[in-house]
């Protein structure tokens, strides 16, 4: 079942096109990982689909529903965890919580009190003297006591400690697990590779890769190094192998995912001593989407002008 | 240690001055416009020695005393008189008002938003961002003091010679100053930067409130006042500088204050401690409408206090007015051009618009709070989750309307009481609370505009104040020039009935509500349709 989609949603401010045709798709249970450079236009695709922006062109549905018409009925079941976390500065963390989580409306009191131990929050301080992690911490208590069927989080661990982020990556599963869809914008790539389905890579507005994690794995390269009884001259020729390198008994090179077979025809032929291989990281897919596209890449200005 | 404490000053100087390029030479331009068209038109209406002697009687009432302090040289009411007496002391709140903005803006409010923690994480010295603003301050009033001396002496016109016009620009830069410093120090009282222009105005609304008593009383109460000080230069008459001098020397001492309270205090903590709050909500708060209430209850309740306040001091005046018309049969004869009226009751509906001017500044601040949150990504919590656009601003807009008529009520009722108090024959308190009523949709009017151009051009929000800044001028002297009536016309407090002396109009009254309750609608209609900040 669907409960996110968008359809060639495009925003511009002014003549700057921010999002650029932009196509996602969450199913029911699903953790999407959404994931790009700095100023690539995520934080735009979620105001868009909170309903805090209008979009230009291009169509956006939670729960099959019209994100700016129906904004205030997809709210009640929907969770949104900003990654700035501006708070107001005489009001207490708990005054606050309790706050957020009426005006969603489904509130769940025991649960509020879990996460507070959990996250080791003083709510009785005022939000003024919180620091920024603390303030973090308000928004995620508050977006997981309520029982909501879609979290969009934006950067929410931005200013968490290590442990903190773990009792929030628990929270994460535990809500999938519940049969919860989640968004998850984040520049953490080993929280996106531990928790998310599917991920969507992108950059100057437009979304440039998506896929499952092993779908997105096939398009990169994975790293070798072997030792042969005999010498393999051959391999410098070879389709797909990269940045070859000798160091004394053994190779060290990277391979494409989609050739490593005949390149394994072609090394064990020669007798394999010793092999050992690393899967290829998504932040080794993600460099290459970074760099890739063969512009050179501005840092912090996205989007097509 | 000195030079380490405000290392880099001169550059943080810059810096500001580049911030506030247009900010600052617009103020500087039209406090100095304002004067000097003030000026040249008073030559031009009261031309003759004679019509200027009429005016003085006129302005020889505890009423007028006031509302614009005491006149000099009343006897020989020179053109420089007039000026001294009619315009330096509204004009030197003005400056006041222009300091306290400038100050709290380059203070408490850079280290709300976190600014100024990267300015400090800088080589620069602990000090050396208050110093900046201060010298920044000063630095602003002496040129407006230059401007307006120089530029009056140079219009020429007799009895504004040199050294007078050199006097009056300094009165304007000494009370300027000293709102500088006391700003400079509200900024480190308060832990944030509503709480410091609250303050500062606070401070500004007392020293006017303190000298009105005091000149009218005749007592001394207003050599405690910075404004009480700058007018007793009695600026063209006897050109005395050592009070303007005094208040100079004052605004230094304060700075100085304000240094050591800054020196002793962390980053973005005030001097008001800190206590454990609610770990719960109270039911009050667990709503838009509630928590709009909420953050801005201080405010609002400080505001209905002074509103209370100045009211009172009204009132209080009356009383001597009364007993000044009772020992003036003669002045009474010659003061009574509308039949069956007393002065008293003719100077009401005068009051009454000034007062529900100053009304409307903390309801337009109600109305307003919506765009600060808004700015400050507050509102994206509100919005993503099950609030509505219409729930969000329609309790603001609720706040607002209720506040604007709560603040002309208290004003009202501290006008009646007080004035009961003092009067031989007392206006019942139904007059004045009618009275006050009638300008009451001209308030919602301004409510109304701002709502509206939340909803459609939030950007320029802002103007609804340089609208009520209008309003103010051309009621204020619009008598006093004799402003073509479709000016003043712009305003709508022009359009209400001015009561007790002239009949209501409920005509206009119901037609300036409609236009208040229909702007407001089409704003909240406005806002459902527009992207929002944060
Ligand atoms: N109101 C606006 N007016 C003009 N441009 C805007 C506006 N809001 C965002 N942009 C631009 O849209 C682009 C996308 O910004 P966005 O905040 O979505 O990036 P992001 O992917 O969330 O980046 P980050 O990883 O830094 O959070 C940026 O280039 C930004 O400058
Ligand atoms: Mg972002």
């Amino acid at each position: 079942m669907t409960i996110l989609r968008t359809t060639n949603l495009t925003k511009s401010f002014g003549s700057f096109t921010a999002l650029n045709g932009i196509n996602i798709e969450v199913n029911k249970g699903e953790v999407y990982g959404f994931i790009g450079p700095n100023g690539a236009g995520k934080s735009t695709t979620i105001r868009l689909l909170l309903g805090i922006l209008k979009a230009t062109s291009g169509e956006a549905t939670i729960f099959g529903r019209d994100v700016w018409k129906d904004a205030v009925d997809i709210h009640k079941r929907l969770a949104y965890v900003p990654g700035d976390v501006n708070l107001w500065p005489n009001l207490t963390g708990g005054e606050v919580i309790d706050l957020f989580v009426k005006l969603r409306g489904t509130a769940n009191k025991s649960r509020r009190e879990e996460l507070i131990e959990r996250f080791d929050l003083d709510p009785s301080k005022k939000c003024r003297t919180y620091s920024k992690g603390n303030r973090q911490k308000v928004a995620i208590i508050s977006a997981f006591s309520s029982d909501a069927d879609l979290y969009i989080l934006d950067e929410p661990t931005s200013g968490l400690d290590p442990l903190m982020e773990l009792v929030f990556q628990e929270c994460v599963m535990e809500a999938k697990q519940a049969g919860k869809s989640v968004l998850l914008s984040s520049h953490i790539l080993s929280e996106v590779e531990r928790l998310c389905d599917k991920v969507g890579i992108i950059r100057e507005g437009r979304l440039i890769e998506t896929g499952t994690l092993a779908e997105l794995r096939h398009l990169t390269r994975t790293s070798l190094r072997v030792e042969t009884r005999l010498p393999v001259p051959a391999l410098r020729e070879m389709k797909g192998v990269h940045d070859l390198e000798e160091d004394g008994l053994g190779l060290s090179f990277q391979v494409d995912s989609e050739e490593l077979e005949p390149v394994m025809a072609v090394l064990s032929a020669q007798g394999i001593v010793k092999l050992e291989s690393a899967p290829p990281t998504l932040e080794d897919l993600f460099m290459r989407h970074y760099e890739g596209t063969g512009q050179a890449s501005q840092a912090g200005s996205g989007g097509v002008r | 240690m000195l030079t380490s404490l405000s290392h880099r000053t001169g550059q943080l100087v810059r810096f500001i001055i580049r911030r506030d390029r247009v900010r600052i030479p617009v103020w500087l331009l039209g406090i100095a416009a304002l004067t000097f068209i003030v000026a040249q038109a008073f030559t031009g209406l009261y031309a003759t020695a004679q019509e200027r002697q009429t005016m003085a009687e006129t302005m020889l009432n505890p009423a007028m005393t006031a509302m614009v302090g005491k006149g000099y040289g009343l006897d020989n009411y020179t053109f420089g008189a007039m000026m001294a007496h009619q315009m330096l002391l509204m004009t030197a709140v003005a400056v006041g008002i222009m300091s306290i903005m400038l100050v709290a803006r380059h203070t408490r409010a850079d280290e709300e938003e976190g600014r100024m923690e990267l300015i400090r994480s800088l080589p620069v010295g602990r000090l050396s961002s208050l110093h900046a603003t201060v010298v920044v301050g000063f630095g602003t009033n002496i040129v407006l003091a230059l401007l307006v001396g120089i530029g009056l002496s140079a219009l020429g016109i007799a009895s504004m010679d040199l050294e007078g016009s050199l006097l009056y620009g300094a009165a304007f830069g000494a009370a300027g100053m000293f709102f500088t410093s006391v700003t400079a120090i509200a900024a480190q009282l308060s832990a944030n930067a509503r709480g410091t222009i609250g303050l500062s105005i606070t401070v500004l609304l007392l020293a006017y409130l303190v000298r009105a008593v005091g000149d009218v009383t005749g007592s001394g109460l207003s050599w405690l006042s910075p404004l009480g000080w700058v007018a007793s230069a009695e600026v063209y008459v006897n050109n005395y500088w050592w009070p303007v001098a005094l208040t100079a020397a004052v605004a230094i001492g304060l700075a100085a204050v304000a240094y050591v309270l800054h020196a002793k205090r962390d980053l973005d903590a005030g001097f008001l401690p800190a206590k454990p709050g609610r770990t719960r909500a109270s039911k009050f708060l667990l709503s838009p409408l509630g928590l709009g209430l909420r953050l801005q209850r201080t405010g609002l309740v400080a505001w209905a206090i002074g509103m209370l306040v100045l009211g009172a001091s009204y009132g209080s005046v009356l009383g001597d007015l009364d007993a000044f018309m009772a020992d003036n049969e003669m002045l009474k004869e010659v003061l009574t051009p509308v039949e069956g009226y007393s002065l008293i009751e003719q100077f009401i509906p005068f009051l009454m618009i000034i007062i529900a001017i100053i009304c409307t500044v903390p309801a337009l601040m109600a109305i307003m709070k919506l765009r600060v949150e808004e700015k400050k990504n507050r509102t994206e919590h509100l919005f993503s989750r099950a609030a509505s656009r219409i729930r969000v601003i329609g309790g603001y807009v609720v706040i607002a309307f209720t506040a604007g008529w709560a603040m002309l009520s208290l004003a009202a009722l501290g006008l009646g009481l007080a004035a009961a108090g003092v009067m031989e024959e007392p206006i019942p308190l139904g007059t004045f609370y009618q009275a006050a009523m009638a300008y009451l949709p001209a308030l919602w009017v301004m409510i109304g505009l701002a709502v509206f151009l939340i909803g459609f051009l939030p950007s320029v929000t802002g103007l609804v104040w340089a609208y009520l800044g209008f309003s103010f001028i051309v009621v204020y002297l619009g008598g006093l020039l004799q402003f073509p009536a479709w000016l003043s016309n712009l305003s709508p407090f022009a359009h209400a009935s001015g009561l007790p002396v002239e009949e209501m109009a409920y005509g206009k009254f119901f037609l300036l509500l409609v236009i208040a309750v229909g702007l407001a609608v089409l704003g909240i209609l406005g806002d459902r349709n527009r992207d929002i900040r944060g």
